[in-house]
């Protein structure tokens, strides 16, 4: 099978689906002449022409607005936010009204949108660009919230978004783009939203994780075989909807639990499944759900600061280590 | 126009020779500042990303010179030349750029976010168009505590076209904020044009809905600018009228550091670079009337030259914020159950892998 970087994946499936469907445009800042501020969309305004890839001002709420509004009446727009962080500008477009369309008018029109953006930090990026808020889309009803590890899921993942009804809302990485993995030609595979999936077997640990954090989990699983310790890692790939089975059957089996996510501690990701754990999987724990997550700071600039506030592969080394101990968890 | 009636009185009328030479050193020192600033993020000295103001420097010097220290500013995130030219010596400055407890924000904000709570430099904002309710909003306090000065908000060319700006123009208007909304036109937001972005090229019409009063300047000409300035902040300050000042100019390099320029023909920014640079014009302009010499240049590019080093040695120097201190700016008001310094250095051991 090929390998190819999870931006190619995600440049290939956008030309793919292009090529497929002339309802399917893209829309975003710089994504056309600049060729994508990640290089993400990189030559496709050359084969497909602006009235397929185009550029906006930078006007997130408006642009977001007309994608939603230009859903409704069949288009099939793939809006690129920058970074995570430049959706805030359009929030109320999302929460407000894509999300709530299809239900709220009794199922007469749906929204068939894609929002794709980068979430995390990486780099010093500093307080404003590096945050992560998939979490207050995962909590909004209606939307679906999906976070692609590996440029195979990226692929498979992009299409079923581009090909849904409903809003989806699909959180990349700039620290993902050029990761490498498989991903097979001339197939046309989904990867089913709201499904999480098992990428690596084990018998004493359960690693819950998604994006970035699964390819940390991924390695440090690696790194801890050598010492013995045999980690299962469920990455979620979709946040909403949460297939809760594939991880109370994890735990159930391992009967321990560590969470991570990048994002902040209290109120997220991690919280959920956390949560998710004790209420199914409670008599099968033999120790406390141990929850990794970013420190509570706006992200500070300066580098070990920044780096520091951020959970990485040590941080996932203690967590698993403290559950298999037993031990509460420390301050 | 009064603008024509400025740049028509002669040269030492507008300016004494020692203001002259002022001007030329801040935009002088704002270049070299800004290249050496490019040198040190290639050495990795500086992360994140990082704008550079090359090609604005007669902008940011013009609008500067205008202000009192009454008034406030509130930026972009291309804001090193304006803490500069506000009189924020290098150093501190580097120092941030380098993401030391000595930098203007304690390391905590870097090249994007610079704030000198000394000289009412309000910050400088990464999110497009952040800045411009704050802006009014400072105005606002002004007006409501009845004390002098004017606040600015600069922005670039694209962020005209969110909708933040047209949000705040309202406001200053019906509030009678004494505001400036200062635009630096360098004809790009990232890879789009003016024209590509805005169905309204001419950004200093932008505010004719909203009744408010706008101008162009050619941004490259210091006093052209300054002039400008003065003049639509004594209106603001006296009558609470606000204003657009579009200043127009070109930008040398790409829209960071990072940023290869691939969208722009070479040929063009080459020649933009010759016909659009502030400060050799300047410099014409001041030997042509006998104001400055040749010699008087060199010494002046010498002690640019040295202050510049000074500051990246200074920066080098500096220490990094301490991981104890990870929590310390959180609240201003101390309140229970957050976060203390023994909880940031425990969180730091488990992110070194030191258990
Ligand atoms: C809300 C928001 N959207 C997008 C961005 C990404 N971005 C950063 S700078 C920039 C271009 C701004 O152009 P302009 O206002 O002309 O300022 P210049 O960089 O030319 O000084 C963009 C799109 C952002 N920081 N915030
Ligand atoms: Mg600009």
């Amino acid at each position: 099978m090929p390998v190819i970087t999870y931006r190619q994946a995600l440049n290939d499936t956008l030309g793919e689906e292009l090529a497929r469907d002339p309802n399917v445009l893209l829309m975003g800042e710089e994504i056309g002449l600049f060729q994508g501020s990640y290089r993400v969309t990189e030559g496709l305004l050359a084969e497909f022409g602006p009235k397929r890839v185009v550029d906006t001002p930078i006007a997130e709420e408006g642009f977001v607005g007309v994608a939603i509004g230009a859903a409704m009446l069949g288009l099939r727009p793939v809006v690129e936010i920058m970074t995570i962080n430049f959706i805030l500008v359009a929030i109320d477009q999302v929460v407000n009204h894509a999300s709530k369309i299809h239900y709220m008018f009794g199922g007469q029109v749906s929204v068939p949108l894609v929002i794709r953006t980068p979430s995390g930090g990486t780099g010093q990026l500093a307080a404003t660009h590096s945050q992560s808020f998939e979490n207050w889309f995962a909590y909004c009803p209606g939307l679906k919230v999906v976070a692609p590890a590996t440029p195979y899921d990226a692929k498979g993942l992009l299409r079923a978004a581009i090909r849904d009804d409903d809003p989806v809302i699909f959180i990349e990485s700039l620290a993902l783009y050029d990761t490498k993995g498989e991903v097979p030609e001339d197939s046309d595979y989904v990867v089913p939203i709201g499904v999480a999936e098992v990428k690596r077997k084990g018998t004493d640990v359960t690693v819950v994780s998604y994006s970035r954090m699964t390819a940390v989990a991924l390695q440090v699983a690696q790194r801890m075989e050598q010492e013995g310790i045999s980690v299962e890692v469920v990455d979620l790939r979709s946040l909403r909807p949460l297939d809760r089975p594939t991880i109370i059957e994890s735990v159930k089996k391992t009967n321990r639990a560590v969470v991570i996510a990048e994002d902040w501690y209290s109120y997220g990701v991690t919280a959920e499944i956390a949560a998710t754990i004790q209420e199914e999987a409670f008599d099968y724990l033999d120790a406390p759900v141990y929850r990794v997550a970013g420190l509570e700071v706006p992200l500070p600039y300066a580098k070990e600061l920044s780096a520091a506030s951020k959970p990485n592969a040590n941080s996932l080394i203690y967590a698993i280590r403290q559950v298999l101990r037993g031990t509460k968890r420390l301050r | 126009m009064a603008e024509v009636a400025e740049a028509a009185q002669p040269l030492l009328e507008r300016a004494t020779a020692d203001e002259l030479k002022h001007y030329y050193y801040q935009m002088l020192l704002i270049r070299r500042f800004e290249e050496r600033a490019g040198e040190m993020y290639v050495k990795a000295k500086i992360g994140g990303y990082c704008h550079l103001n090359l090609g604005e420097e007669a902008t940011i010097v013009g609008l500067m010179a205008a202000l009192t220290q009454d008034d406030y500013i509130f930026t972009n995130y291309r804001e090193h030349g304006y803490i500069l030219a506000r009189g924020v010596p290098p150093g501190p400055v580097m120092a941030e750029l380098f993401g030391k407890e000595t930098g203007v924000s304690g390391g905590r904000g870097g090249s994007m976010h610079l704030f000198d709570r000394k000289t009412n430099f309000m910050g400088g904002y990464a999110i497009v168009g952040g800045q411009v309710p704050l802006a009014v909003g400072a105005a606002y306090a002004l007006r409501y505590q009845g004390k002098p000065g004017v606040v600015i908000t600069q922005m670039g060319d694209g962020t005209t076209n969110i909708g933040a700006f047209y949000e705040s123009l309202n406001l200053a208007k019906i509030w009678k904020c004494p505001v400036l909304f200062f635009i630096v036109n360098n004809g790009y937001g990232m890879g789009t044009s003016v024209e590509a972005g805005s169905s309204e090229p001419d950004l200093w019409k932008k505010g004719a809905s909203f009744r408010i009063y706008g101008e162009r300047v050619d941004g490259t000409d210091v006093l052209a600018v300054r002039d400008v300035v003065r003049r639509l902040r004594a209106r603001a300050e006296a009558e609470g009228e606000p204003a657009i000042i579009d200043a127009v100019s070109f930008r040398f390099r790409g829209h960071s550091v990072i940023d290869a320029d691939r969208y722009r023909d070479p040929e063009m920014v080459r020649r933009g670079r010759e016909l659009y640079d502030p400060i050799r014009k300047f410099a014409a302009l001041l030997l042509e009337h006998g104001v400055i010499d040749d010699a008087w240049l060199k010494s002046i590019a010498d002690r640019v030259e040295r202050e510049v080093q000074e500051a990246i040695d200074f920066a080098n120097n500096s220490p990094d914020p301490k991981f104890e201190d990870l929590y310390k700016y959180m609240y201003a008001t101390p309140v229970p159950n957050t976060p203390t310094a023994e909880d940031a250095i425990h969180a730091v051991k488990i992110n070194h892998g030191e258990f």
